[in-house]
């Protein structure tokens, strides 16, 4: 696997690990907040902790897409499937992230209702032509990585006239929640002094440029590395962020420079801008409402949304009680720090959507190394 | 998030549609979000898309300095006392 | 050669217990699967008492699709149950296959099943004993679906299973993982690519019997299908309150696989395999084990991929490609491709 398989090399990680426990200075410690799930995925499967000193901390930051999107927003997509006699078409991630009393697009589809599990929006696509008379919508959730996919079959649908086709918009912008990280006033006021620097998203970064991550090092004063999602890439971005904060510099810098430019994907931005514009605020679970943080459709492709297609009903959507999500997805919890980590909650019978994505912190910690994790947490109880 | 792997373009197609090769395993991919797809072309693939061409040389580029980080800090690990 | 026309199918008649039904049984499953246990006649087979412990085990199987590179539903029941029985250490002596069939499904694709499962008994050696066909009402089954038993014997001081691991032996794999599940997710709707893929799908017993001719001692054997290697290991694992660690370098993945994985977001860890096994020995047997397992096909591609420890008990933890840690965890839930 070209240009994979170089970037888990056990002999460059090791020469890392050499040089950044060299560079690490003892006398400090580095908090590093790793905004992308890719990343916290990466660090566990691979185990990149335990090739860095442990001073050098890892902060998971919200990136998830599928951890992010509240219990409401889940709601909805669940009652398209079930009220309106739709084919909702997901990506596999969301089929099991529980909604309002536990309920998700794996049961709905148990209990009868139309749900497709589609790899590509080219598959959902053609099961629109293969329906016209039945209504597809196409549950979109993700990034920037995800939304020029998703902008191109809008434009698709509408060159082609496929009028059964429309889309349940749940994209959301990751430099605006970056912001809201370091800036509101109900996330833990002393996060902003902890963190000593960002890992910078990677696949984001390949379609909107490393340019608006520059507001982080102008207006914050915290360093950041664009970084790959490789264990490697991983650790020498970790290198270049010790070696800003040892020198006392702030930059942006671009580990990821094999897909990452300064402009980014300008032709997939263009194609976004014409189909989308902001909302004016979206909530996020765990950062809460952010402004300026999602997308919708632009009024010329209202035809394509299915929030003005269908009249959602309003809810009281409940997060499940105790569950943590929320703070841990801010960085300042941890999965040890919720009482239901295994207590209720597991990848099997998930209680908030940390513990279903596989980019979900509660999920890595318990999948990768739930040994030392519910060792902490019996320790912990100890102690109280 | 998003994950998204390289492969490289075998065949370009109608409709901004391409041929895609990792390891043996092809598929048919969407090229309509890149300037210039080209046969022979490293792209990071997502969702079905081509979302960025991959730079081969900044790739070795970076490969190059992370074996330097290695071997500086192997030196300075002989020459510390 | 198929005797059926393109447009027969089952109906509720070949399942009712009257003439259609005596003439599927006999012009069908009888003349692909024909062995003299088979030719009794009788609703069940008589066979002589053999010398030695008696092994038994059943198994159902349901694939979609039923047709896929290396294989075919009826291949798969016969390699499946096969090595059920080996894995106890055992010589498969006897089959026996119920099918439960959906009204429509073609009588061309049906033959073609019973053959396979015909030529996949016969290469294996061991007769298709005695059989049922039951047939449902068009979407109440899904084609057809086949339950399969075997029985075997354990040769004399061979005691396989999971009270026989100590930490300290080696964990020993007899070839590439995830090589069924991906030619069979390559051919799933909406997951389409090409690939030279194929699925293992094959009969273990003989690289068993030569695995257990070099090393008696042997402490334990198991298949991992469902589930992946993952699967398997915490299995084990858990049953013997014992930990494990493994080495991801060590474990053979095809580039294919690992690249079709790499596509769909899995870990070939929880990826199925149906010609494939598992076997833990003490460390001073292992070059000797893994001797005999490289000298048979089946096991060309054996590896020692790990040691069992003495815990954290049920744990198996894995040093990664990186020289990191993890644990490999049960598959939570259906393995489901993802985008993030």
């Amino acid at each position: 696997m070209k240009y994979i398989e170089e970037f888990r090399s056990r002999e460059l990680a090791a020469g890392l690990s050499r040089a950044i426990a060299q560079e690490a200075d003892p006398a400090r410690t580095y908090n590093f907040m790793e905004f992308c799930g890719g990343h916290t995925h990466a660090i566990f499967r691979y185990g990149v902790q335990d090739l860095v000193p442990a001073n050098v901390r890892f902060v998971h930051g919200p990136g998830c897409p599928v951890c992010i999107l509240p219990v409401r927003r889940l709601d909805d997509a669940i009652e398209l499937a079930e009220r309106h006699g739709v084919i909702l078409c997901s990506y596999a991630d969301m089929m099991r992230v529980p909604g309002s009393g536990r309920r998700s697009l794996i049961k709905a589809k148990a209990d009868g209702a139309d749900v497709r599990m589609v790899y590509s929006l080219l598959d959902a696509l053609a099961i629109a032509r293969a329906n016209p008379a039945r209504e597809v919508v196409f549950l979109a959730i993700g990034f920037e990585t995800t939304t020029p996919p998703t902008a191109l079959a809008i434009e698709t649908a509408r060159r082609e006239g496929i009028g059964n086709f429309s889309v349940f918009v749940n994209h959301v912008l990751t430099p605006p929640a970056i912001r809201h990280i370091l800036e509101a006033p109900e996330i833990d006021p002393a996060q902003a002094v902890r963190l000593d620097g960002f890992l910078g998203p990677s696949h984001v970064s390949s379609v909107i440029g490393s340019r608006p991550y520059e507001f982080l090092a102008e207006r914050y004063g915290k360093p950041v590395v664009i970084a790959g999602f490789e264990p490697l890439d991983v650790m020498q971005s970790v290198l270049m962020l010790i070696r800003q904060v040892n020198q006392g510099r702030v930059a942006v810098e671009n580990e990821y420079s094999r897909v990452v430019t300064r402009e980014g994907n300008l032709r997939a931005q263009d194609l976004v801008d014409r189909i989308f514009e902001l909302r004016p605020t979206f909530e996020w679970r765990g950062l809460g409402s952010v402004p300026d943080s999602a997308l919708r459709l632009r009024p010329a492709y209202a035809a394509f949304d299915a929030e003005r297609r269908f009249a959602l009903t309003p809810k009281q959507s409940r997060e499940t009680k105790s569950c943590e999500c929320p703070s841990i997805l801010r960085g300042v919890k941890k999965p040890v720090d919720c009482k239901l980590f295994g207590n209720g909650c597991t990848p099997e019978t998930p209680m908030g959507s940390c513990m279903v994505s596989s980019e979900g912190a509660c999920a890595a910690y318990w999948t990768y190394r739930r040994a030392e994790t519910l060792a902490e947490i019996a320790r912990r109880k100890v102690a109280a | 998030m998003c994950l998204a792997i390289p492969v490289r373009i075998v065949a370009l197609e109608p409709d901004a549609m391409a041929v895609v090769e990792i390891e043996g395993i092809r598929k048919q991919v969407s090229v309509a979000l890149i300037e210039a797809p080209a046969i022979g072309d490293y792209v990071l693939l997502h969702v079905g898309y081509a979302l960025h061409k991959l730079s081969e040389a900044e790739a070795e580029r970076t490969l190059a300095m992370m074996a330097e980080a290695g071997l500086l800090a192997s030196d300075e690990l002989e020459a510390s006392p | 050669m198929s005797h059926h026309r393109h447009t027969d199918r089952i109906d509720l008649s070949h399942g009712g217990g009257g003439r259609a039904t005596t003439e599927l049984v006999r012009g069908l499953f009888q003349r692909h699967f024909d062995n003299p246990l088979l030719a009794q006649g009788h609703d069940a087979s008589v066979m002589p008492r053999p010398a030695g412990r008696i092994v038994m085990t059943t198994d159902a199987h349901v694939v979609a699709p039923l047709f896929f590179p290396g294989g075919d539903i009826g291949a798969l029941a016969v390699h499946g149950t096969l090595n059920d029985v080996a894995m106890a250490g055992a010589v498969p002596t006897a089959l026996s296959a119920a099918f439960i069939l959906e009204e429509g499904f073609p009588l061309a694709d049906l033959d073609r099943i019973a053959a396979s499962m015909a030529a996949a008994a016969r290469e294996a050696g061991v007769p298709i004993a005695t059989g049922d066909t039951k047939v449902v009402e068009k979407g109440k089954g899904d084609g057809v679906f086949i339950a399969t038993t075997g029985i075997g014997i354990v040769p004399d001081g061979i005691d396989i299973g999971t009270h026989r691991v100590r930490p300290g032996q080696a964990i020993l794999l007899s070839g590439t993982i995830g090589d069924h599940g991906v030619a069979i997710l390559a051919h799933r709707q909406n997951l389409s690519f090409e690939t030279r893929i194929a699925s293992d799908s094959q009969a273990l017993h003989r690289l068993v019997a030569d695995m257990v001719a070099a090393v008696p001692t042997l402490a334990m054997l198991r298949d991992p299908t469902r589930g992946g290697l993952s699967a398997t290991l915490n299995e084990i694992a858990e049953a013997a309150a014992l930990g494990m660690t493994l080495d991801e370098r060590a474990i053979p993945v095809l580039p294919e696989v690992a690249s079709a994985c790499e596509l769909l977001g899995l870990d070939p860890l929880h990826v199925a395999n149906e010609g494939k096994l598992v076997a833990i020995c003490d460390a001073a047997d292992a070059p000797a084990l893994l001797r005999a397992m490289r000298a048979r096909p089946e096991g060309a591609a054996a590896a020692i991929i790990g040691e069992v420890t003495a815990g954290p008990a049920g744990m198996v933890e894995m040093t990664t490609m990186i020289g990191g840690r993890r644990i490999v965890d049960w598959l939570a839930g259906e393995q489901l491709p993802r985008i993030c």
